[in-house]
């Protein structure tokens, strides 16, 4: 249903107008979490009362079920369970998760989901995240004035369905209304109001406190299409608080330091890393060692993480098939992009300035908010929707086994679009639907995403019968085929999912394999349509025959055709399209006679009988 | 032949006007574009063309251009709150399809 507001005069089409709704952006991070809302076109992080902006991404359940969410959190004592990083866990099953965690999981053995296992009892990663965002969205209700009426929340590019379902559901259970999930990687450029151009190719770098991530997005017209990630899930500046921390221990000679005592050093040696960001050198001290920690020094430890992270980086342009020459903007996410030394690498990496005037650590919570603010139906100035796009074509089989696209790839979502098909043979009562995903012209390169079967279709003549498949994708992506002919109304549907279990890198892969068969498959379908040409002919005409073979037809006619059709029924199993072809048209133009010996017999049976005033009215 | 307007949407009508400050009715019609055909036009009238069909509804003058009557003939325009939107709704009894989104529409 559109809802629409009446327009100033001469303006044309009617739009749609709201009232402003309370919308916010989360920013649901493995570490830290925040909460931004929009105004007017300008988004700003809500901080809590204490005038703190970042969550720690960290939940505290205690015996006696109380729990507490952020830095009170981290406060341990005895009798609590601390729970951080459970972000990590969201979607997935035990044998996903191959790195050591604090705290033990265990697996509930119908569903394969993973709990947490805390001193209140069992919790899950879904129950986790809702504590934390119900902690976000009271700053947000308490800066807005009132319950907020939607949130987008943002997601890794790279998180598959079940994580995405898991985050959605994690809202439900914190009484959330999810306008839409976001791709980290977009929200950061939305927030730099990237998607007010028309067209560019967008590198996101975002090096946080424990991961990588790089995306490489295609923006065309308002969609932003991800082409490619990467990066390593296990990097990133804590692991330069660790480089420098050991460096201390090194030059300074002390093996064998307690647990405490490191602590304490990586304390250090993150606010020394912070310190250099604007001096150039700092004290540091390891017991009675103290010693200059210069930029030198850092950049020296830090040059071998920078570099994993470029290395990334070209694989990425590597699998999308681009240069640096092809990037139009890059922009910097996650705290440790402060560095200067990142940003001079990333800037000699990419021959161009980064946009890093944004607070790295909001970026993506900014974005988020601002998206946030257009869904909920603010809209403000030249605000565009955001547009999700379909990464594969759908399509069904049809007759040959050839894939017939309803939606061509890169359509953007929500959508609907029908075409109508029609049945091959006389009588045929039954048609079955097979949906492909995929980008070939043959189904069986094609991956199939459902079957279904319209049942009732009234008797008719071959390609009489009307029926109308639509296909319809929701703002989720959940896609609804629908089967209906025409003249009875009789229907069939089916629900999918087409991005179940679908991983980003096999619909790069299926994309790839396409563009390189292109010719291949052009090939392959034009023989399959002749096959199928030459097919629907010849049953038409076997269908002629039986009615008025015997009376419009002499024996020789007759025989004539009928060699010629079983000529083309062997020809039509090969392989050989030319001489399909050939076939189908000497048998056309030999039948030409018989048809029109048909359509006379039938003209004069209509007209048997009636007077000429009757006749004069039904022309 | 009429375009009927609910007492809610002309009450919404009314306020919208009375806000403006000035326009003698509201101009319903459509347009050739959308992804499925033709799209509604909903705009405030200051200056009534000669060709224009006007019918009154609850006090509010709806106007018409007598092509857009052909498809709009018997339509309704609500006004409906829908989750996080409220707006104008037509019914319109001439439509045989419309696109997913529902802005356009084929007769």
């Amino acid at each position: 249903m559109v809802l629409f507001t009446i327009a100033e005069p001469g303006q044309g089409r009617a739009r749609q107008v709201i009232r402003r709704k309370r919308a916010a952006g989360i920013d649901l991070g493995t570490t830290n979490s925040l909460v931004a809302v929009a105004k007017e076109g300008k988004a700003e992080v809500i901080a809590d009362v204490h005038g703190q902006r970042l969550l720690p991404s960290v939940v505290q359940y205690r015996a006696d079920g109380s729990h507490m969410v952020g830095e009170a959190a981290l406060s341990a004592d005895a009798n609590v369970s601390i729970i951080s990083s459970s972000k990590r866990l969201l979607g997935r099953g035990l044998a996903d998760i191959r790195y050591q965690l604090p705290y033990a999981l265990q697996q509930d053995a119908k569903q394969g989901m993973v709990y947490i296992e805390t001193v209140a009892g069992p919790v899950s990663p879904v129950q986790v995240a809702a504590d934390i965002l119900k902690s976000l969205v009271e700053r947000a209700q308490a800066a807005l004035g009132g319950e907020l009426d939607g949130v987008v929340i943002t997601v890794p590019a790279y998180f598959d369905e079940a994580q995405r379902q898991a985050t959605r559901a994690a809202a439900r259970v914190a009484g959330l209304n999810v306008l839409r999930l976001l791709n980290e990687p977009t929200a950061a450029a939305v927030a730099y109001g990237l998607d007010k151009q028309l067209q560019g190719t967008i590198v996101i770098y975002d090096l946080g406190g424990g991961t990588f991530d790089v995306s490489l997005m295609r923006l065309h017209n308002g969609v932003f299409e991800v082409l490619a990630i990467g990066g390593d899930s296990a990097l990133g500046g804590d692991d330069i608080d660790r480089a420098i921390a050991d460096w201390m221990l090194q030059q300074s000679g002390t093996n064998g330091i307690s647990n405490e005592l490191y602590r304490q050093l990586l304390q250090q040696a993150r606010t020394a890393k912070h310190v250099l960001t604007a001096a150039q050198s700092t004290t540091v001290v390891v017991g009675n060692w103290q010693a200059e920690f210069t930029r030198d020094t850092l950049y020296q430890l830090m040059d071998a993480y920078i570099d994993t992270t470029l290395k990334a980086c070209r694989r990425v342009l590597r699998d999308a098939a681009l240069t640096v020459a092809d990037v139009t903007d890059v922009v910097l996410v996650g705290g440790s992009t402060r560095s200067p030394r990142v940003q001079q690498k990333v800037q000699e990496f990419f021959g161009r300035l980064p946009l890093c005037s944004i607070n790295p650590d909001e970026v993506v919570a900014l974005g988020a908010a601002l998206q946030a603010d257009v869904l909920a139906g603010n809209k403000y100035g030249d605000a565009a929707l955001l547009l999700d796009v379909m990464p594969l074509s759908l399509g069904v089989e049809t007759m040959g086994g050839l894939m017939e696209k309803i939606i061509p790839r890169n359509s953007t979502i929500p959508l609907s679009r029908a075409q109508e098909f029609t049945t091959f043979r006389d009588g045929q009562s039954v048609m079955s639907f097979h949906v492909y995903q995929g980008e070939r012209e043959l189904v069986s390169d094609c991956r199939s995403l459902a079957q279904f079967e319209l049942r009732g279709i009234p008797p008719m003549v071959a390609g009489a019968a009307r029926i109308r498949v639509g296909f319809q994708v929701d703002a989720d992506g959940l896609l609804e085929v629908r089967a209906e002919e025409l003249s009875t109304g009789v229907k069939s549907s089916i629900v999918v999912k087409p991005s179940f279990g679908l991983e980003e890198h096999d619909i790069a892969g299926m994309i790839k394999a396409s563009i390189d068969s292109a010719a291949l498959d052009k090939a392959r379908r034009s023989l399959r349509e002749k096959q199928v040409e030459a097919q629907r002919h010849l049953e038409s005409l076997k269908a002629a025959l039986r009615q008025d073979g015997d009376t419009l037809l002499s024996p020789v006619e007759r025989n004539t055709l009928e060699k010629l059709m079983q000529e083309l029924a062997e020809a039509a199993t090969g392989e050989d399209a030319a001489r399909i072809e050939r076939l189908t048209e000497t048998l056309n133009s030999q039948s030409r006679d018989f048809a029109g010996r048909r359509m006379d017999a039938g003209i004069k049976a209509a007209l048997a009988g009636q007077k000429l005033d009757s006749l004069g009215e039904s022309l | 032949m009429a375009i009927l307007l609910t007492e809610n949407a002309a009450k919404h009508v009314a306020s919208q006007m009375a806000a403006r400050g000035k326009g003698v009715g509201i101009r319903v019609g459509v347009t050739t574009t959308g992804c499925s055909g033709m799209a509604y036009v909903l705009e405030f009238v200051d200056e009534l063309k000669a060709e224009d069909k006007v019918f009154e509804n609850h006090g509010i003058n709806v106007i018409v251009d007598p092509k857009s009557l052909l498809y709009l003939d018997g339509t309704e325009m609500d006004f409906v709150k829908n989750g996080l939107n409220e707006g104008f709704e037509f019914h319109n009894p001439n439509v045989k399809g419309e696109c997913g989104c529902g802005e356009s529409f084929t007769v």
